[in-house]
This record gives C-alpha cells, sequence and structure tokens, in this order.
C-alpha cells in the first residue's frame, strides 16, 4: 500500500478510550508502558467518569509508531485496567479546549477579537498589550485557529489533548433527540 | 469476630494462609516489624546473603513446584538488589512474590534514609505492584497478589509495605474469593479456548503434511506436560521444546527433536524451517527461536495457543489463534480431532515427512570433538559424564552462557520441573541461588547447578546460606577462564579481537573458596579424574559440594543461528560441514 492510499483510506491516528480504576498510580502504569514498548503517545486526557470508581483515559496514539493491536492488548494487561474502546475518528465526536496567550497591541485588539468570534471562541482576559482567548471544538478547528492566532505572536499556548466520545448511531441520536436530551 | 492485630501480624498470617512455607529474605530497617511475628510463625525462612539471591530462590523454588516463591527483604538498596530476580521471573513467567519494606508512610517523597520508589522501579519488571497504604488492606493485597501472580500468564507481584503500616494496628478479615475478584474488575484472564477455533485447529492438523509441535514454557506452566504427549502420539507428529520447555516432553521418546533456536540443534531446527504447520502451544517466537524473522518457517501455518492474548500477533501472525490455558486447549483440540476421526475423516500421510525428518536426526547428531589423551577437557564430555552419573530425577539448574547451552543440549530431560534457567533475561550468576531454591522445593531431589566461572562469581556467597541452612546442592563450574560465549562471539564476528573476556586461570581458588562456605571443593583437570569426582559429588548428601572443571578454552557452542541470520543458514560444527546438502 502507498503512502497516499494509506493516508486516504486510513485514519492518520487512533483513539484510545481507556477505563481504569480510578488508584494511585494508574496514569504512571499507563504513560510507563508506553514508554518501556516503545510506543507513542500524541495526546492524553484523563479525568473521573460518572462512576467515582472509575476513570477514563482518552490516548490519541500515533499509527506509526506500532500495530494498534498490539498496544491495545499490551494496554488490556495492566491490572488496573478494566475496558478499552477504540474510537474510530469517522464514527466519534471529538472535542479539544484550546487556551491562547496573544501579544496583541490596543489598535489590532479588534483584529483578534473578530477572529475569535468568528470561531465561536471566548475573550478570557483583556491586558494592555495581550489578550488570553479560548476556543473548544474539533481539532482540526482549532489547528486552523492556532495557526491564524500564530501571525499575531502567541505568547502561550495550551491544548488539553482531545476528548473523545462514540457518535450515536441514527437511531439512538433520534430516541435522545425525542427523549430531549440532543443539544 | 474481628480481631486487632498489627499489619505486620496480619502480613504473616496472610502468607500462612496462602500456604507458604519458604520465604526466601534478608531484614533490615524498613521491614523489621514483619520479622517479628514471623519468629513464632511455621514459616521457614533462609537469611540469604545478598538480595538478589533471595530472588532467584524464590524463582528456583517455584519453577519446581509451581506455587509461587515468596521473597522477603527491606526498602530501598535491597529492594533495588531485587529488580533482576523480577525482571528475571517476568520474561520466564515465573509466579514469584516480593515483599519488600518501605518508609513510613509519612515520610514517603521525602528522600528518607533508604527510601527508593520502589513500586516506580520495578513497574515494568513486575505482573503488577501495590504500595500498601493502610494495614487495614494488607490481606486483600496479599490475596490479590497471589492470585495475579498464579493464574493467567504466570508472574512476579511485589507489594511494597511501610513501615508504619506494618505497626498500625487492624481489623482482621480474611477476604473471600469473591472479594478478591469484585476487587480486580480489570483482570481477567481467559482459561477456556474458542471452540471454532479449536475446531478449525484440529481440521488444520488433520491436513498438515508436514506439521511440528513446537512446545514452550507455557506447556509446564500449564501442568500440560502430559496432554502435549496425548496430543503428539494421536497424531505422530515430532514435537520440539525450546530452552524453556526443556522437560516438558521426554528427551528419550521417539517424536522428540530436542531444543530448536539459536543453538538448538539442526534437526529441531530445519523442521520447524521446512514445516508446513506449526502448532505454538505455549511458546512466544522469540527472537533466539527465530532467527530472522523474515525467513522463520516461511510455508507454515501457525496455530498458536497462549493464555496472554498479546502474544499473538506479536512476532508471527497466527492463521488460528487461540487464548487459553494450554492444558485446557489442548485437551479440548484432542476431543476435536477425535470427533472428526471418528466421523471419518483422515489424518494426511506424514510418513514421507517423518523420514526426511528421521534423515535430519542421522546426519546431524549433537557433536564435539573426543577428548584426545593429553588435551585439555571439552565441556561436552564433562556434562555427559554429569548426566550419565546423575541420579534419577536430579534438577539441573544452570547459569547464562555457554554451559547453559551445553546443559540443554546433551543432558536428558525426561521429566517435567527438572530443567531451571534464566532463558529470558539471560541472568549470569541465577544458576547457585536458584539451585538452593530448587533443593528446598524439592528436598527429595538432587540438584546441580552447572555454572561457569564467570557466572559462579557473580552469586557464590549463596553457598554460605545453603550450608548454614543445610541444604545441600553440587555446583559443576565449567571452568574456561573466560566469559566463553562472549569469547565465542568475539572469535566469530570480531575477528578473534579478544576484548575483556579473559577472567584468570588461578584467581580465585574456586576449591579454597568452596571450602571456605563450608562445602567440598574438587579440582578436576583431566578426563580421567571426571568420572570419580562426579561419582564422589553423587555419595555426598550432607553438605554442598562443588566441582571445578578446568575445561578448554576454545571450545565453541555448535549448532549456531548467529543473531541477524536466517535459520536456513545454521552453523554446524566445522566437522559437520560437509553434511550440508542434506539440510534439505
Amino acid at each position: 500500500m502507498s503512502t497516499n492510499a494509506h493516508a486516504l483510506n486510513q485514519p492518520a491516528h487512533h483513539i484510545l478510550s481507556v477505563l481504569v480504576q480510578n488508584r494511585p498510580g494508574v496514569l504512571a502504569r499507563v504513560s510507563s508502558l508506553f514508554a518501556r514498548r516503545g510506543y507513542n503517545i500524541f495526546s492524553l486526557a484523563v479525568a473521573p467518569t460518572e462512576d467515582p470508581m472509575l476513570s477514563r483515559i482518552t490516548i490519541v496514539v500515533d499509527v506509526e509508531s506500532s500495530p494498534l493491536e498490539q498496544i491495545v492488548k499490551q494496554l488490556f494487561k495492566l491490572v488496573d485496567v478494566v475496558k478499552i474502546s477504540e474510537l474510530d475518528p469517522r464514527r466519534s465526536v471529538e472535542r479539544e479546549l484550546l487556551m491562547a496567550t496573544v501579544r496583541v497591541a490596543a489598535e489590532d485588539r479588534g483584529q483578534v477579537v473578530e477572529l475569535t468570534n468568528i470561531f465561536e471562541g471566548k475573550i478570557l482576559a483583556v491586558g494592555v498589550e495581550a489578550v488570553t482567548v479560548s476556543l473548544d471544538g474539533s481539532p482540526d478547528k482549532l489547528d486552523d485557529f492556532e495557526e491564524l492566532l500564530r501571525g499575531y505572536g502567541i505568547v502561550e499556548l495550551q491544548r488539553t489533548g482531545r476528548v473523545a466520545l462514540p457518535k450515536l448511531d441514527k437511531e439512538a441520536r433520534l430516541k435522545a433527540v425525542k427523549h430531549g436530551k440532543a443539544s | 469476630m474481628t480481631q486487632k492485630i498489627t499489619g505486620a501480624q496480619a502480613l504473616i498470617r496472610a502468607l500462612e494462609l496462602e500456604n507458604v512455607d519458604t520465604i526466601f529474605g534478608l531484614p533490615g530497617g524498613c521491614i523489621l516489624p514483619a520479622y517479628d511475628p514471623l519468629l513464632d510463625s511455621p514459616i521457614r525462612h533462609i537469611l540469604v546473603r545478598h538480595e538478589q539471591g533471595a530472588g532467584h530462590m524464590a524463582e528456583g523454588y517455584a519453577h519446581v513446584t509451581g506455587r509461587p516463591g515468596v521473597a522477603m527483604v527491606t526498602s530501598g538498596p535491597a529492594a533495588t538488589n531485587m529488580v533482576t530476580p523480577l525482571c528475571d521471573a517476568y520474561m520466564d513467567s515465573i509466579p514469584m512474590i516480593c515483599i519488600t519494606g518501605q518508609v513510613p508512610t509519612s515520610a514517603i517523597g521525602t528522600d528518607a534514609f533508604q527510601e527508593c520508589d520502589t513500586v516506580g522501579i520495578t513497574r515494568s519488571v513486575t505482573k503488577h505492584n501495590e504500595l500498601i497504604m493502610s494495614a487495614d488492606d494488607v490481606p486483600l493485597m496479599v490475596r490479590q497478589a497471589f492470585h495475579i501472580a498464579t493464574t493467567g500468564r504466570p508472574g512476579p507481584v511485589l507489594l511494597d509495605v511501610p513501615k508504619d503500616v506494618l505497626q498500625n494496628s487492624m481489623n482482621w478479615h480474611w477476604p473471600s474469593d469473591e472479594e478478591v475478584l469484585d476487587s480486580l474488575p480489570g483482570y481477567k484472564p481467559v482459561t477456556k479456548g474458542h471452540p471454532r477455533m479449536i475446531k478449525e485447529a484440529a481440521r488444520m492438523i488433520l491436513d498438515a503434511k508436514q506439521p511440528v509441535l513446537y512446545a514452550g514454557g507455557g506447556i509446564l506452566k500449564a501442568r500440560a506436560a502430559d496432554a502435549l504427549r496425548e496430543l503428539a502420539e494421536l497424531i505422530d507428529t515430532p514435537v520440539v521444546t525450546t530452552l524453556m520447555a526443556r522437560g516438558a516432553f521426554p528427551d528419550d521418546h521417539p517424536l522428540c527433536l530436542g531444543m530448536p533456536g539459536m543453538h538448538g540443534n539442526a534437526t529441531a531446527i530445519t523442521a520447524m524451517q521446512k514445516s508446513d504447520l506449526l502448532i505454538t502451544l505455549g511458546a512466544r517466537f522469540d527472537d533466539r527461536i527465530t532467527g530472522k524473522v523474515a525467513t522463520f518457517a516461511p510455508d507454515a501455518k501457525i496455530i498458536h495457543v497462549d493464555i496472554d492474548p498479546a502474544e499473538q500477533g506479536k512476532v508471527r501472525r497466527p492463521d488460528v489463534p487461540i487464548v487459553g490455558d494450554c492444558r485446557l486447549v489442548i485437551e479440548e483440540i484432542i476431543k476435536a480431532i477425535k470427533d472428526l476421526l471418528n466421523g471419518g475423516e483422515k489424518q494426511q500421510d506424514i510418513s514421507q515427512w517423518k523420514s526426511r525428518v528421521s534423515g535430519w536426526r542421522e546426519q546431524f547428531p549433537l557433536y564435539y570433538p573426543a577428548n584426545e589423551p593429553g588435551e585439555a577437557l571439552k565441556p561436552q564430555y564433562c556434562l555427559e559424564q554429569l548426566r550419565d552419573g546423575a541420579p534419577e530425577g536430579t534438577i539441573l539448574c544452570s547459569g547464562v552462557g555457554q554451559h547453559q547451552m551445553w546443559s540443554s543440549q546433551y543432558w536428558k530431560f525426561n521429566e517435567p520441573y527438572t530443567w531451571v534457567n534464566s532463558g529470558g533475561l539471560g541472568t549470569m550468576g541465577f544458576s547457585v541461588p536458584a539451585a538452593i531454591g530448587a533443593k528446598v522445593g524439592r528436598p527429595d531431589r538432587t540438584v546441580w547447578a552447572v555454572d561457569g566461572d564467570g557466572c559462579f562469581q557473580m552469586t557464590a556467597q549463596e553457598l554460605v546460606t545453603a550450608s548454614v541452612e543445610r541444604i545441600p546442592i553440587k555446583v559443576a563450574i565449567l571452568n574456561n577462564s573466560y566469559l566463553g560465549m562472549v569469547r565465542q562471539w568475539q572469535e566469530m564476528f570480531y575477528e578473534e579481537r579478544y576484548s575483556e573476556v579473559y577472567l584468570s586461570p588461578e584467581l580465585p581458588d574456586f576449591v579454597k573458596w568452596a571450602e571456605s562456605m563450608g562445602c567440598i571443593g574438587i579440582r578436576v583437570e583431566s578426563p580421567e579424574e571426571v568420572q570419580p569426582a562426579i561419582e564422589k559429588a553423587n555419595s555426598i548428601d550432607d553438605r554442598s559440594v562443588v566441582v571445578e572443571f578446568r575445561v578448554d578454552a576454545g571450545e565453541k557452542v555448535f549448532p549456531m543461528v548467529p543473531a541477524g541470520f536466517s535459520n536456513d543458514d545454521v552453523l554446524l560444527h566445522p566437522d559437520q560441514n560437509g553434511r550440508r546438502e542434506f539440510l534439505r
């Protein structure tokens, strides 16, 4: 398979949603497994779930570093890992949060504010020579926003790494709408 | 009815309830509280001279008994000394429990005296590890540790116990099986093979024209030697036993081809290479077996039975992957084959394949040039004599290097659990402490440790432990005054540029050293002395014996598949090279 075909047919990354026991050291176990086996982590986000006994680690894995199957199987050997689901980017909803402080003189501030509004981001703080903005959304959208901000001079930038959940199938989506849960 | 006891008392009581009869260990500051209730316990404690020894003893014990070996040491340097045995046990899937002391919880993270991040350091060399933060958790953590170490793919589990956790009082409660399982929602090893895969495997076995049973250490872990034999005889198929599986199938069985791999025999290597079906049972396509992976057994379909799903597809993609316990899966495969045969199906005629295999066996026996009078002693000859003089049921342990390969090649393993070695990690110094652990586990058996002069110098002090604790083992040092295997590689692949491999022919004086440790020391320098020395060693059963064989330093291990070579290009002993054409 040529690299191009690869790029067209395959997602550029894999998202693993790993349900773990909410215990001290779990993140260290997961991250040291990646280091030990030579797998690359692209991004990683951790937070407790609706069940306080469990946490969800969302790991975006670099597909080049190792076959996904091995990564999943090795991860699953960790005693604290309860469940692993692979989220196909084409069939999941992904979100990420970006915060950035942009150096901008008072006279140009309007441009950054306008850009932020176009992207439906938020102005978090305004200083004499800088402004801090935030944006949440799909990682692609954040990439575009970051690229445009770069022209002004980014002083500091922080992204959370993505979190993701599977897309609801059509039936489930409709059901959710009926129950007034869709948003 | 609850009862207040200390965390330390709970720890010892929990070990007793897990049927621990022996702990290998060495006390120190943070683990002190646990050593007090040990005085009142029926558990035997064996005081080692170095913590690494305790770890390898626990491994040797586990190897021969199948029960987890237990080592207990203090914090900091004791814990770091335990890293090698833990990694060794992890690589070879040995069930082992290691208990380490830790500084009091209030001091953790302050760089306290003898503090180290034991759980962090040992994370990647244990199947699981835990820092116990409350005395109340001790019984559950111990039960979890034994459950994890002995089920699924076995391995070492470490419990790190801070001193105050040992000292604090707790309400004794011994958790039920159900409580243990409920506390481990992420740990559910699969033991029963998938019925559809088993049927597929059975059909594939009957259809194969050139099958080979590739038996690995998983056979021994699963206590599946009898099942393997039944399967092999049912389908009349040759068996190779890897370094970790020596003894899993009797060497004197007509179907046994012996060890494949880097220093395997040419028949076992070639049979795998030419096979059209590798029935892989508890083996993991280690680089020492496959040689260059891309050219390994190119025409073989693969059935891969392993209890660890991560082994399937790690190196070689199986055609039929079966996750499960080797014994249970083999028994199911036997049933499925019998069902097919009873239904009128026939097994392919494999007689042509078998005669080809027999041809290789005839052409390529293990070979070394015989001892000429006045010439230096051949190490292989010493091993043959050791083998022939060994009492029935002798357990053989080895270190790592040339002597290990010769041991595996020249010994006849006809019974499971009689071979103890460090296969995966290749830990020099493994043999003496592992032999001591093996003798503790099987006091009814003679235990021989075959060691190199390099290996012996790494852990020999444990012979003091053996003498003091009255654990009589026998050690054969094949002394060639070199790091022999490294020397062999430098001779063959570094143009005989010998760099830092020469030890010393005179230092240490192994006989005097043995005597100073309470052992009988014997030196053997010529072929005539070999047999009498072995007879003498075998006749002594009240103390340990060290026999130093001064052997030919130039002797190399053959056959050999050098690292990165294809198994097709196995190097035979130069004297056998003329027969290469028969390897087709």
